[in-house]
């Protein structure tokens, strides 16, 4: 006010901080420095990313651009066929897990009981350790000497023989499906526990009352109200371990004979690992027409879901 | 048909008893209401009818079967909860066929049983709407359809009309009433507004503490409560009471406190002999007392000093002092009364009420 009672009392034009008075000005100063951070630090790599899978840049070599002959080329690499499919499998299977598991613990968590606060701090652990620090144990875990699964079965008597779990195929790929699940599901049941506080419990009594049992109140009232919470779960969750680097890098490294890999470990391997950063960068770019699509398809469906 | 009994009903929250000894016996058709402040476990003791809350000990029996056991949704009653509890991703229709569904109804009688709510309360034109696209009372429409359409033996309702605003409360005051003398429908009505319970209620329970403080019609709690709390409780503005002691000169019974000096009559002097000499606290309600006119005897005539006047259009509600006591005095709206004024009142004596200091009772 000051400011404004000056300029016009010795009626110089309007100062800066006046001008901030326009909406027009004011959105553009607001705006500038997220669209500067977005632009620096995700369209410009993302820009240099899309010019080097289109390059012949290698380790040590500018290269020159190429076109699409590294698409061409990963198209007919039969480990990145494999990839792809492992990418997959590996999203769509540990999705499934993590969120049936994720709804069950959250509507156990969701019942009152003695020491719920603690066993719901608990249960946020495997989220909260950093991911490569809970792998390595993991890792040992399933080690082909060491592993206290093997030990444990064969105590059992289950087993007579050591399973090499990283080091079959099959084995190593369920391996670290049961690692994402167990590292995701505490996500999942925290922010579905979260979704579940926010249904009334006026809503299940009246059900009670309507004649609803237990599994009807569940699968009328509380599955549709919790719909838009766990499409934004699942879709989070599809797109990191869509993304996942660590836990494959850490655990298998993308083995035993390419079995294990995913986008992120195949590009890296390719890319720094080989030093061939111009087929990584075209590895990396493969990712993103799935995710756009899968991130798409979701948005479009949890509008519809919270619109109704 | 339809009787509900309640035998010694008590309930506890770990240590907490919030329900006590609760016996209430409601006849078939009878619209009963459960009336008081806050945590006094009126809305305990339905919620225990209705089976959403487990019986700490005592019985509850609906057509003489005891239910104790039974989950609510055999209990064949429907309740309509305080915020409504529409399902939000169900269409109105889908609120009220959900019930019916439920119990494996036939759809042409789902429809048929919706179409015949929807006509009773008016709400055809909004079936397909969903419960956020409505308002307040359209709301509280829907949830009585929900109840409506299941015809249950018993309908519970738990402060249905709190959240309306007020002159929507009073519409649909009177469409509950209606709507109960159509149906004919065994129910329980949980309030904290006397006037609902008052105007609703074939009969009235007066809670508090989770203690039942009386039992009653509507006129016999307003004419002869049964203790100091319920003459509070019930009418509107609240009854007067003075601090006073009783005692006795020539013969009759009177009641002094500072500036005022009644002498009792006949029948209420009776009961009160026995207690002379003692602290009792005297009740009259606003519309029991009035300017004094000559025709008034003097020994129940008393003079106040008027603090606050307030005109409501068919009445004036007079604030007075009369010694350390407030009276408050409702007066012919003609009137001409200025605050700071010094008035001769009276009352009507039949309708002067005498309350045990100490128990709190009426004698």
């Amino acid at each position: 006010m000051a400011v404004t009672a000056l300029a016009t009392a010795e009626g110089k034009r309007p100062s800066r901080l006046r001008r901030l008075e326009d909406e027009r000005w004011l959105a553009l100063a607001l705006l500038t420095p997220t669209a500067v951070l977005l632009g620096l630090f995700i369209a410009y790599p993302f820009f240099e990313g899309v010019m080097l899978s289109l390059s012949s840049t290698r380790v040590g070599e500018p290269g020159h651009f190429v076109g699409l002959k590294n698409f061409h080329k990963i198209w007919n690499d039969s480990i990145f066929h494999t990839t792809m499919w492992n990418t997959f499998w590996y999203t769509g299977v540990t999705t499934v897990f993590k969120l049936a598991l994720g709804l069950w613990l959250a509507l156990l968590l969701n019942r009152h009981f003695r020491g719920k606060a603690i066993i719901r701090a608990f249960i946020l652990l495997p989220f909260i350790i950093p991911t490569v620090l809970s792998t390595f144990a993991w890792k040992w875990m399933f080690d082909p000497t060491f592993s206290v699964i093997n030990w444990t079965l064969f105590q059992l008597g289950l087993i007579t023989a050591r399973i090499n779990w990283l080091g079959d195929p099959d084995l190593a790929m369920t391996s670290i499906i049961v690692i994402n699940v167990w590292r995701g599901v505490p996500f999942f049941a925290i922010t579905l526990l979260a979704g579940l506080q926010t249904i009334s419990p006026e809503l299940h009594e009246a059900a009670a009352i309507d004649g609803a049992r237990p599994w009807s109140r569940f699968w009328h009232v509380t599955w549709p109200l919790l719909m838009p919470v766990t499409l934004v779960v699942v879709l989070f969750s599809v797109i990191q371990t869509f993304a996942d680097f660590q836990l494959v890098y850490v655990m298998t490294g993308g083995g035993p004979a390419n079995a294990t890999h995913l986008f992120a470990t195949y590009a890296y391997q390719l890319g720094i690992g080989t030093g061939l950063l111009a087929e990584g960068a075209a590895i990396s770019l493969a990712m993103f027409p799935f995710l756009f699509i899968i991130v798409v398809v979701q948005l479009l469906y949890i509008r519809r879901v919270e619109t109704r | 048909m339809a009787e509900v009994s309640i035998r010694k009903l008590n309930k506890m929250f770990d240590v907490t008893h919030v329900v006590k000894d609760v016996d209430l016996e409601i006849r078939d058709k009878e619209f009963v209401v459960l009336v008081g402040p806050s945590g006094c476990g009126k809305t305990t003791t339905l919620r225990m009818v209705a089976g959403l809350e487990a019986i700490t000990s005592g019985q509850i029996l609906i057509d003489d079967s005891v239910v104790n056991e039974v989950p609510p949704m055999d209990r064949d009653i429907a309740m309509v909860f305080q915020n409504y509890a529409l399902y939000p991703h169900m269409s109105v229709a889908g609120n009220m066929a959900f019930g019916l569904k439920m119990r494996k109804f036939a759809k042409p009688e789902i429809e048929t049983r919706i179409k015949r709510a929807a006509a009773i309360l008016g709400i055809e034109n909004l079936l397909e709407r969903k419960p956020r696209q409505l308002s307040g009372g359209q709301r509280q429409r829907v949830a009585l359809g929900r109840a409506i359409v299941r015809d249950p033996k018993v309908f519970l309702f738990d402060e249905p009309l709190s959240n309306l605003d007020a002159k929507l409360r009073v519409q649909m005051r009177v469409e509950l009433k209606k709507l109960h003398e159509r149906l004919g429908t065994t129910a329980i009505y949980v309030t904290h507004d006397q006037v609902e319970a008052m105007t609703l209620g074939d009969r009235v329970v007066v809670m508090k503490d989770g203690w039942v403080q009386q039992v009653g019609e509507p006129l016999e709690l307003y004419n002869t409560p049964a203790n100091r709390f319920v003459a509070g409780f019930i009418g509107s503005p609240a009854m007067n009471f003075i601090e006073a002691t009783l005692g006795e000169s020539n013969g009759a019974v009177v009641a002094e406190a500072p500036g005022l000096r009644l002498s009792l009559p006949g029948p209420l002097a009776a009961r009160a002999r026995a207690k002379a000499g003692r602290a009792i606290t005297l009740g009259i309600r606003p519309e029991d007392v009035h300017v004094a006119t000559d025709s008034d005897p003097v020994d129940l005539c008393f003079d106040v000093i008027v603090e606050v006047v307030e005109q409501l259009g068919s009445e004036i509600l007079l604030d007075t002092r009369v010694g350390p006591a407030t009276v408050v005095a409702s007066v012919e709206p003609t009137m001409r009364i200025r605050s700071n004024e010094r008035l001769r009142m009276s009352l009507k004596p039949e309708r002067l009420h005498l309350f045990d200091a100490e128990t709190e009772a009426a004698i």
